[in-house]
């Protein structure tokens, strides 16, 4: 529908609809996700902020006498503070590639980069609202906060598609010594991402790198004369046999990946690769896991 | 025609099309195949790769080459490849097309006419004159030769006719030729009479060409009734490998309309030129058929038409009454039955059983009081042309039958009483026969001397009376009369079948009577003399294919034609109808064989195949196609889209190639069936199991409704009831089975336990049909509608609908509420209520005979034998006896003690069901009334 039509009643009501249409399944899809996780090893370690009793430390100087356990230093000469586990809560920042590249599926029925991505994602946000954590979003911007309904703003904005061939990451909205999420399939132009984890790093935010990739884009199964085409349209390269170029794309890939794992490694951050036909919950276990760690 | 060695070419400019393959060479090997535009991330990666090879831009050397044979294979397909191709020299001069227009020319006449038309513009383009002459048909003034174009008109003109040629008649006719002339001679392919003769003489006019089919010729002698089957043989003409043929019996059903009626396999062995068949028809299917023949074979010579021969008159005996135990000598139906036996069938009985079966005949032995139902129908019959045929005996001189008015079933009015001459008690001799009128039916029958009548009947004097009677006595007393009534008539003897009032039944005179009278029939061929004077009107004539057609305004033969050589012109194969018989001219006689013509070997003999070359245009043609389909495959494969992600045209193109091997699949298949058989012998596990299961001991069954937790139930409450029998009786049940109406065997079961559920599936006619056979033989089903009866039957619950439905098609006899002394109600315990979960009080079992009453001071009625095979409630029995794994109720019934009570009922229910199922209605005995009595304190 075009901006200046006129948005009578059912119209709007039409379009409403065809906008929230994709955001019940794909969230129902990353609760359901994330009740995976919930129900394995990691249990409830940390559930709930500022409930749950860590330790007994003794009293230091910078303490403040409010937060001196009166209780248990009864029990002896020395002044306890009773410690808790998650007093602060972790800032969270997603930036998830909805550009054109991750549109693409090479299985029946399958699901695109673009909808993994955006469940993983989801799921992820939504099992750290879920333990008291502030998540947003960047590229597109969308501020951090802790209420439920935050995920739900964040599926209405992944739902929405990037027209451009490659999505490039941003650093916008980063809390200092946050943590950050970036999924894409980091097929496109790598300096823009170089460039993000730098500045993120900088700014010491920590966080994780997911890389989506489709099988097909694993295996290269393709053979004879072929015009290969960006997503978009953007990029085109012919070959006369493409099975061929079979190794050398492998070979070229394998790079990428190396790269990637080393831009981590530079900045402290976590990568790993999924693949579309694998199941989701493995890449969410991975990313939950990798986002607890403390680095 | 242009030659390469062997191989001609029809269209050889077509060659020159060969010219262009390099040109296509160069035009296919500069156009690539066809890029893929393929959607790939991923191509941010491939940017600056280059191929390594450069030159697959162009078409690879094998794969245009594949395609230039392709194309050559398909230039040279349509050139018209021919291998071996003949190259006729006409001959010149006059030209006598002769064919031989028999029925054995009919089943490819069309053929016959291709050949001639052939040979005829072969003879135009070398300027012949032509003549075209049929043996069967020969023109009194000699062949007329013409151009072979006019010739060529009159070829749709010829047609074969359904009896041979007479040989001397060609024979003349060919020696009287005169002129030079070659012949083609379009031989039917049979050995007959005169040909070599015919032979020599066109021979020495000039060369002959013999023409023949090498398909075999079948014909079918006439059919005979021997050992009581239809006896029908076929012959070929030659002896070669095992066949099996089908003859169908055709004739009117009973609606009238003409269909087959009965087929059978006629099998020639390997090498033998006979096969018999043997047909064993009932009388009323055989007396329907009009004609054998050979299915799917158009000639005249596969089709017999049936006569009086085969047809085997019915003649329903009925005899007195049968309590005399009479010796069999003076049973007043041994004679009839020894004069008619061989050559009629015979249905004995009572009338009423007689009737409806629609005899020819019916023979009355001394009957003399119809009821009037019977009277009713079997005038009925008689009008609509039944012989009825009726003996005196004392108990007709002693009834009042025909004594005021006349009955419609007998002849004339009769005297009270009868008389008697020649015995201990009156005066005279036994009177003896006088000859036969020459109106009467016997005319012409010899009277033997020693037959005597010594008692007879008397008909009273009427002015009708002198032509009614068709035999007399000397003294001029009627022996025998006739009347016609409706469309048929009445015949009365004035003596006994038996011997008892004269000596006829013992004279040959008695059975040549009989079959004047057409109460049987001749069998074999009329002697000659019989068939002089007498003329045969054709009812139907056969065509030279086999077709029956009606004869039309066809003049009548005389009979002495019709013996002897036959068919011929005069008379053509069909049925002939004389005075009282009918009689059919077959095409082959019963001693008639079937020979292949051997011709000299000097004559050219060829088949009728208009061009003997063979064509090599489709198998270039086909190459060609297979070709291009692996020209298709291997494109595809070449350019990467039989292998790879979504690859949809490689199934297309496998299936394309499974197409073309498309006699492998079938070559396998073909191999199934033996495996199949190899199987069946050997024990077929599942069902013995099952059959071993239901029958080494008693077992109840209850139908499954697809209802998991009804079935359940259904299962757990036969279990209880199980038990229960087991404890209290000597019927020690194995453990219930739930059967399935489409595949399981019923007929193991004493009762079947069926709910019914308002959703299960109407079992199939097979199943039905399963239901209805059990149910006949003995089988309960029990119908619980589970509704507490809250319908009554009516429509009303769902259950009740279902009940409706699922009954409608089962044999149920009439029902009734469960009488108070029905056998149910004492087989085991004494019981007036059935509860189940439910106490209604309705359950419904097979009615009471109309007529059963209940005698004084008995306490119940003497009811029908047998086992009622429905008993139809709503009380949810299955659910009352019900008992789980660990032998708990699985259902409540009822409150505190009430509710054990009337589950105990429910149980003693159960076992008086399967004690009556198991000894009918033993308890009905009235063996036992006195201690059921007692019992009852009566």
């Amino acid at each position: 529908m075009s901006q200046n039509a006129p948005l009578t009643g059912p119209a709007l009501r039409r379009a409403a609809h065809e906008l929230a249409a994709p955001l019940p399944p794909l969230l129902a899809e990353a609760e359901h996700l994330a009740s995976t996780v919930m129900m394995g090893e990691h249990g409830r370690r940390r559930a709930g902020l500022g409930d749950t009793f860590w330790q007994f430390r003794p009293a230091e100087g910078h303490d403040e006498t409010r937060d001196i356990d009166w209780r248990r230093s009864a029990m002896s000469d020395v002044q306890f503070v009773r410690q808790k586990e998650w007093q602060v809560a972790q800032t969270v920042v997603f930036w998830v590639d909805r550009a054109a590249s991750m549109s693409f599926t090479s299985l029946k029925a399958g699901p695109t980069k673009a909808h993994r991505a955006a469940v993983i994602a989801l799921a992820l946000a939504s099992l750290l609202v879920r333990a008291g954590e502030r998540v947003g979003m960047t590229a597109p911007a969308l501020r951090v906060g802790a209420a439920r309904g935050h995920v739900l703003r964040m599926a209405g904005l992944l739902a929405d598609p990037d027209p451009s061939d490659y999505g490039t990451p941003s650093d916008e909205g980063m809390m200092p010594h946050g943590r950050a999420v970036f999924v894409s399939d980091f097929l496109g132009d790598i300096s823009a991402a170089e460039a993000a984890l730098a500045k993120a790093a900088d700014r010491g935010v920590r966080g994780i790198l997911l890389q989506v990739l489709d099988p097909a884009e694993e295996a290269f199964p393709y053979d004879g004369r072929t015009i290969f085409e960006s997503m978009g349209g953007g990029m085109v390269h012919e070959t006369l046999k493409a099975g061929d170029l079979k190794d050398r794309y492998l070979e070229r890939l394998a790079e990428r990946k190396d790269r990637l794992s080393m831009l981590a490694r530079e900045a402290g951050w976590q990568y790993a690769t999924h693949h579309t036909g694998d199941p989701a919950s493995m890449a969410l276990l991975w990313a939950y896991q990798a986002l607890e760690r403390r680095a | 025609m242009f030659a390469l060695g062997p191989i001609g070419f029809t269209v050889p400019w077509l060659l020159l099309g060969l010219i262009i393959l390099p040109l296509l060479w160069l035009i296919l090997r500069a156009v690539p195949p066809a890029p893929i535009r393929r959607r790939f991330p991923g191509v941010a990666l491939l940017l600056g790769l280059t191929d390594d090879e450069t030159q697959t831009d162009r078409t690879p050397w094998w794969l245009l080459l594949l395609r230039l044979l392709a194309v050559a294979a398909v230039i040279i397909g349509f050139a018209g490849p021919v291998l071996n191709p003949e190259d006729e020299t006409p001959g010149t001069g006059p030209l006598l097309v002769l064919a031989d227009g028999t029925w054995a020319d009919a089943r490819d006449w069309e053929r016959r006419l291709d050949r001639m038309d052939a040979l005829l513009g072969e003879a135009g383009r070398a300027g012949r004159t032509v003549a075209v002459v049929s043996l069967t048909d020969l023109p009194a003034e000699g062949p007329v030769f013409l151009s072979a174009d006019a010739a060529a008109t009159r070829l749709p003109g010829l047609t074969p006719v359904a009896y041979a040629p007479e040989a001397e008649t060609v024979t003349e006719w060919i020696q009287s030729l005169e002129g030079d002339f070659d012949t083609y001679w379009m031989s039917d392919g049979l050995a007959r009479d005169g040909r070599t003769e015919v032979l020599e003489a066109l021979e020495d006019h000039g060369t002959v060409t013999v023409f023949e089919s090498p398909r075999p010729v079948f014909g079918l002698r006439p059919a005979t009734f021997e050992d009581g089957a239809v006896q029908i043989t076929g012959l070929r003409d030659v002896g070669a490998g095992p066949l099996e043929l089908t003859v169908g019996a055709v004739g009117p059903d009973p609606a009238g309309v003409e269909r087959q009626l009965a087929t059978g396999p006629l099998t020639f062995d390997s090498g033998a030129t006979e096969a018999t068949l043997a047909l064993s028809l009932p009388p009323e299917l055989r007396n329907r058929i009009t004609r054998f023949e050979l299915t799917g074979v158009r000639s005249a010579g596969a089709v017999t038409l049936a006569d009086d021969a085969l047809r085997r008159r019915e003649i329903a005996l009925i005899g007195g009454d049968a309590d005399g135990e009479v010796l069999e000598l003076l049973s007043p139906l041994h004679y009839l039955r020894e004069a008619l036996e061989p050559n009629a069938d015979l249905i004995e009985g009572t009338l009423a059983d007689a009737i409806p079966a629609n005899p020819d005949v019916i023979i009355m032995a001394d009957v003399a009081q119809l009821t009037s139902i019977e009277a009713a129908e079997t005038l009925d019959w008689v009008e609509n042309g039944g012989l009825l045929v009726r003996f005196a005996g004392p108990r007709l001189a002693a009834s009042d039958v025909a004594r005021d008015g006349e009955d419609p079933l007998l002849p004339v009015r009769l005297r009270a009483g009868g008389r008697s001459v020649g015995g201990a008690m009156s005066w005279g001799e036994p009177k003896s026969l006088a000859p036969f009128t020459e109106s009467s039916p016997f005319f012409g029958l010899e009277v033997p001397d020693d037959v005597s009548v010594s008692a007879q009947v008397m008909a009273q004097p009427d002015p009708t009376l002198a032509e009614r009677v068709i035999a007399q006595l000397s003294d001029g007393t009627p022996l025998v009369t006739r009347k016609a009534q409706g469309d048929g008539q009445v015949v009365l003897f004035h003596v006994t079948a038996n011997a008892e009032w004269s000596s006829v039944p013992l004279s040959g005179l008695f059975v040549q009577m009989l079959e004047r009278l057409a109460v049987s029939s001749r069998t074999e061929l009329p002697p000659l003399e019989d068939m002089e004077g007498t003329i045969w009107a054709p009812q139907a004539v056969l065509t030279a294919f086999g077709d029956v057609e009606p004869a039309g305004t066809m003049p009548g033969v005389p009979g002495e034609d019709l013996i002897g050589d036959v068919p011929n012109a005069a008379v053509p194969p069909g049925l002939y109808a004389g005075e009282n018989r009918q009689l059919a001219v077959n095409v082959l006689g019963a001693e008639d064989v079937l020979e292949r013509a051997s011709w000299p070997d000097r004559i050219v003999v060829e088949g009728l195949a208009v061009v003997r070359e063979t064509l090599l245009k489709g198998w270039l043609l086909g190459f060609a196609l297979t070709l291009l389909a692996v020209d298709a495959i291997a494109s595809l494969a070449l350019s990467g889209r039989l292998t790879g992600p979504r690859a949809s045209g490689s199934a297309a193109a496998l299936f394309a190639l499974g197409l073309m091997l498309g006699a492998v699949p079938n070559g396998a298949q073909a191999q199934a069936p033996q495996d199949e058989v190899t199987t069946e012998t050997e024990p077929a596990g599942p069902a013995d199991d099952f059959a071993l299961r239901a029958t080494a001991d008693v077992v109840l069954a209850h139908v499954l409704t697809g209802n998991a937790e009804v079935d359940q139930l259904a299962s757990r409450g036969l279990h209880g009831l199980s038990d229960v029998l087991f404890r209290r009786t000597s019927i020690e049940p194995a453990a219930p089975i739930g059967i399935d109406l489409e595949t399981d065997e019923l007929s193991f079961f004493p009762i079947l336990y069926w709910p019914v559920t308002p959703d299960q599936a109407l079992p199939s006619a097979e199943a039905y049909a399963k239901l209805n056979r059990y149910i006949r033989s003995g089988g309960m089903i029990l119908f619980d509608t589970r509704d507490a009866d809250t319908a009554s039957f009516g429509s009303s619950s769902p259950e009740g609908r279902k009940l409706q439905a699922l009954a409608a098609p089962l044999d149920v006899p009439a029902l009734e509420p469960l009488p108070p002394d029905h056998v149910l109600t004492r087989t085991f315990y004494l019981l007036q209520d059935f509860p189940g979960r439910y106490a209604s009080r309705d359950v419904w079992v097979e009615a009471a005979p109309p007529g059963a009453s209940q005698v004084e001071g008995m306490p119940f009625r003497d009811l029908n034998d047998g086992v009622t095979p429905v008993v139809i409630g709503g009380n949810d029995w299955a659910a009352a006896w019900a008992l789980d794994e660990t032998g708990n109720w699985m259902v409540p019934v009822g409150r505190g003690m009430a509710g054990e009570q009337q589950r105990e009922l429910a149980y003693r229910f159960g076992v008086n069901l399967v004690m009556h199922v198991l000894t009918g209605n033993y308890k009905s005995d009235q063996v036992h009334v006195p201690a059921l009595l007692d019992r009852l304190g009566q």
